[in-house]
């Protein structure tokens, strides 16, 4: 039970108190990039959760039952980067051959994930918690939704901005980061609910 | 095109575990010697013999005698979830529960709020026994002052101390490891340990 | 183009925080003060400029269709070794950067400028490339670091200027990051890159 509690919780603070994007700062620049339409937002969004979970599996097994076992510890950063650009160009291949769909929705998005650094930093914060393969993938997927609920909200705000007059400086970028700031202050009205579940869960 | 990728891996696989055998010995030294200049520290003495680690839960902790051979009290590493991440404190109490000192070893917290934890308390908890005293920051009607704007962080601070306390000095002897009857505090009965 | 040239255009003309937008995550996650900024710039170019060089050197030698992973080869074992002496030799800095310094490798500046300048220019070129963008990064960076901190906690490089009682949380905290590298945004593009 006491398990079960604690996974609600790391889904919990994955995606409200320490969302990946507004308090963490990992994986900011597809969230600049491509968060100027929510239909593309949710894709990425979307993209992303799937990589990071499946690249977390693949890259905890490695770790636990490869680097660990031959005391390799230290090629940790050269072996996820590398898995996980393999894993994404594999993603893309099998989708477009068996969910042709799917990949017209996704597929332009994949080869900027390799370079997306909230899958390495995930990845590479799995082992460092300690958790195990269950908790890991529980804290990838929620981190993936953390990400896309960040990448919707901000782009429904940039949307409303193309109809506002705008002081020239600051078009464009300057902008949207004064806008992700407010996103971030409404985000840290979260902190401290992952201490009092803590408390009310009893653990 | 795949023996160039190939050698590129192989190369780069060379020089990353020369370098490791190289820096790694390094790190271990550096963390040993941080280790042991914070027992010290956090002692309030330089000639003392320092135990094997003891690992209890999720505290470790190191019994500390003196040159003679006298038991002068216990150093305990103890972590915390802060306001930014875990808080890992190391903590040294005398025979009598006392805090000796302590010093932060790992923190994630605000650079010039909560990271003021490392000198914050020194002049403020030291002497403080947490089975005696009140060890809660004011603003929850204890005895230490909080840092400024950096509740969340003092508690935290408070909390693992007051839990090393607990588990590990509380309801034992220390000068003979035997299990004594534990002192009931104002903050609840510490756990005896047998 | 001569080196000088390729130098103070990675300063200003193509300065990669303020003009470019690459490398946003340490750039926002490293610089709630002016110390952390610099380092993690400074980090950041020690691997540019190696990264820069050594590809510059061996881009012949690679055939194109494995030249990106080769690329992530390299700059990942730079990244590793800068971790493992930082750890070693600067354990101070391995606690305060933590997590972001394994995450230059994904930083896109480094692999961006293998890709449009080490593989199109010569070594010693790619080296004064590397110096100029990581000194425009290192800059921004500590701009960025300095004003949070200023703002945050009155204090710069660790020296308090206004009271120790003085703090503007909001500043040191994620809104404050977004908000600062903002209004740094409008004012280098207003004032330093006209210029």
């Amino acid at each position: 039970m006491d398990y079960v509690l604690s996974l609600i919780l790391i889904v919990i603070t994955a995606i409200f108190v320490n969302n990946v994007v507004l308090a963490q700062f990992l994986g900011i620049c597809p969230f600049l990039g491509v968060s100027k339409k929510v239909d593309t937002a949710s894709g990425m969004g979307m993209a992303v959760t799937a990589v990071l979970v499946v690249a977390t599996i693949v890259t905890y097994l490695l770790q636990v039952y490869v680097l660990n076992v031959f005391g390799l510890e230290y090629l940790q950063t050269i072996a996820f980067i590398l898995v996980i650009a393999a894993l994404v160009q594999m993603i893309e291949i099998i989708l477009k051959k068996t969910m042709p769909a799917l990949y017209q929705a996704l597929g332009v998005f994949l080869p900027l994930i390799t370079t997306n650094c909230c899958i390495l930093g995930v990845a590479i914060l799995v082992i460092q918690k300690d958790y195990d393969l269950l908790e890991g993938v529980i804290y990838a997927l929620s981190t993936g939704l953390g990400f896309l609920l960040a990448m919707v909200l901000f782009a429904g705000l940039r949307e409303q901005l193309d109809l506002v007059d705008v002081p020239k400086s600051f078009r464009g970028v300057p902008i949207a980061l004064v806008t992700a700031s407010l996103l971030a202050m409404a985000f840290m009205g979260f902190s401290g609910v992952d201490g009092g579940l803590k408390i009310l869960f009893g653990l | 095109m795949l023996v160039v990728l190939t050698v590129i891996a192989i190369v780069a696989a060379g020089v990353l575990a020369s370098v490791n055998a190289v820096t790694a010995p390094q790190i271990e030294k550096i963390n040993a010697d941080n280790l042991a200049a914070g027992i010290k520290a956090v002692m309030g003495s330089d000639d003392i013999q320092v135990s094997e680690p003891v690992e209890t839960d999720a505290f470790t902790s190191y019994s500390i005698k003196d040159k003679e051979g006298n038991p002068l009290g216990k150093a305990v590493v103890t972590t915390e979830n802060g306001f930014g991440g875990p808080l890992k404190v190391l903590v040294g109490f005398d025979i009598e529960g006392d805090i000796l000192g302590y010093t932060v070893l790992e923190h994630q917290e605000t650079p010039g709020l909560g990271a003021k934890a490392g000198e914050w308390f020194q002049d403020k908890i030291i002497g403080m026994n947490p089975g005696k005293n009140n060890f809660t920051v004011s603003k929850d009607g204890g005895e230490v002052d909080a840092i400024t704007a950096s509740t969340i962080t003092s508690r935290a601070f408070l909390r693992a101390i007051q839990n090393a306390y607990d588990k590990i000095i509380a309801g034992q002897d220390v000068a003979s490891g035997a299990t004594k009857q534990a002192t009931a505090s104002d903050m609840g009965t510490p756990e005896v340990i047998e | 183009m001569n080196n000088l040239k390729v130098l103070v255009n990675g300063i200003i003309k193509e300065n990669p925080t303020f003009v470019l937008l690459l490398g946003m995550c340490p750039t926002l996650g490293t610089t709630s003060s002016a110390i952390n900024g610099m380092s993690m710039g400074l980090a950041t170019m020690c691997v540019l400029i190696l990264s820069n060089f050594i590809i510059a050197l061996i881009k012949k030698l690679i055939p194109d269709a494995v030249r990106i992973p080769s690329y992530i080869v390299v700059i990942a074992s730079l990244v590793t070794v800068l971790q493992m002496v930082i750890k070693a030799y600067a354990p101070d800095i391995d606690k305060s950067l933590g997590l972001f310094i394994p995450l230059i490798v994904v930083n896109c500046i480094i692999l961006g400028r293998a890709e449009s300048f080490a593989a199109k220019n010569g070594a010693i070129a790619s080296i004064f490339d590397g110096i100029g963008i990581g000194l425009g990064f290192t800059i921004a960076l500590t701009c960025l670091g300095a004003v949070r901190e200023l703002l945050g906690t009155g204090a710069i490089f660790g020296v308090t200027l206004w009271g120790e009682n003085y703090g503007m949380l909001m500043f040191v905290l994620a809104p404050g990051a977004f908000l600062a590298l903002a209004y740094l945004i409008v004012l280098f593009n207003k004032y330093i890159k006209k210029a």
